[in-house]
């Protein structure tokens, strides 16, 4: 089938209208799509620059099991869509305002505790979402669920471990934590905070009602924290958002480009 | 953190149930349990593993090399300890 550029999209501060969807789960999982690719995109920049040799691995592998998530999500959004698109199109031509991903996964590293702490607070959303997705009534997305659950666990205990010997490690490693955890805090609650059509979808029973994930989550993060000595935020956790609408910070267009360099360049390219 | 403080780990690797851990190679940990995990990233990314040993290598005494003539040396003329002496039955497999 060929292929074609789309026309150039204005890059606009307001998201485009939602087109009409032919299955009211598509934008759901689009946006599971969107957010496990872009943090897998972060993580991979660390390829060849991790700390140490054994941690380079580590977010590489972490990448690779959230790459692999991400196209799982990204078939099924292209099968539920039923407009012909490819799992290929939706995560390489579409612009950075139709991306559906919370804020908080396109943050930039940062350094090792930066991109600990944004791994961490992501970790222990994608855990508990997966654990309900598991059990959700769509057979397709549990089944996902079921197989990422097994990663999801590996990479939460990964990011707690990290926390604690960050935080309770070196001064330095410590003042690094803080820092992190300062910034990034403001993004966390978008995850767990649902959008006008999150709440549909609730409501129809098709997504897991997130504040029934946050007890689980606040458990985990308030021993997490208490481990690494760090006390708990005190600021709101909801005060960045909309990422989830396509309101997105500058770091996305940014790191579309390389992401989609290829396809953008040369269309339809295969290797 | 500087990784010149992190102690170095000797990593051991069961492939199979049933089978022994055997030495895989060895790596940099600030503890046991990141020694387990880095282990677990490092060495069994390709279904190489079940179970994963770790030890600080500083725990593991070795052989002296210089003492390999007098330690290994004189088991080389006693082939009477092999069991090689014995017709195996044709029935009897995997000797």
């Amino acid at each position: 089938m060929p292929r074609f550029m789309p026309a150039p999209q204005p890059e606009v501060s307001v998201a485009p209208t939602p087109s009409v969807a032919a299955n009211p789960l598509f934008p759901f999982v689009l946006q599971l799509a969107d957010t496990s690719l872009i943090l897998a995109h972060r993580l991979s920049e660390w390829c060849g620059h991790g700390p140490i040799l054994e941690q380079d691995l580590a977010l590489a592998n972490i990448a690779l099991d959230l790459l692999g998530e991400a196209r799982s999500y990204y078939q099924y959004a292209a099968e539920l869509e039923g407009k012909g698109r490819t799992e290929d199109d939706l995560a390489y031509l579409r612009s950075a305002v139709e991306y559906r991903n919370p804020l908080l996964v396109e943050q930039p590293n940062g350094d090792f505790a930066h991109t600990i702490v944004r791994q961490f607070l992501f970790d222990n959303f994608h855990y508990e979402l997966l654990k309900a997705l598991k059990n959700g009534p769509d057979a397709q997305l549990a089944a996902i669920a079921e197989k990422s659950m097994k990663e999801a666990t590996y990479h939460l205990k990964w990011s707690s471990e990290w926390m604690i010997r960050l935080g309770d490690g070196t001064p330095e490693s410590r003042q690094r934590l803080d820092k992190a955890l300062a910034v990034l805090w403001r993004y966390a609650g978008e995850l767990t905070t649902p959008t006008p059509a999150e709440t549909n979808l609730q409501e129809l029973g098709l997504v897991p009602d997130y504040a029934a994930l946050l007890p689980a989550m606040q458990a985990h993060l308030a021993h997490v924290l208490a481990e690494a000595t760090v006390p708990m935020p005190t600021t709101p956790a909801f005060a960045q958002q909309g990422g989830k609408q396509g309101r997105h910070s500058e770091h996305l267009g940014y790191l579309l480009t390389e992401l989609q360099y290829m396809q953008r360049t040369y269309p339809g390219l295969t290797w | 953190m500087n990784q010149q403080e992190w102690p170095l780990w000797e990593v051991f690797i069961r492939s199979k149930q049933g089978l022994d851990h055997k030495h895989v190679g060895s790596l940099h940990a600030a503890d046991a349990v990141m020694a387990v995990q880095n282990a677990r990233d490092v060495y069994t990314r390709r279904l190489e593993g079940v179970s994963i040993w770790v030890v600080e290598s500083k725990h593991i005494h070795a052989s002296n090399p210089d003492e390999a003539a007098e330690f290994f040396d004189p088991a080389a003329d006693k082939v009477y300890r092999h069991p090689t002496f014995y017709d195996v039955p044709d029935s009897i497999k995997h000797m």
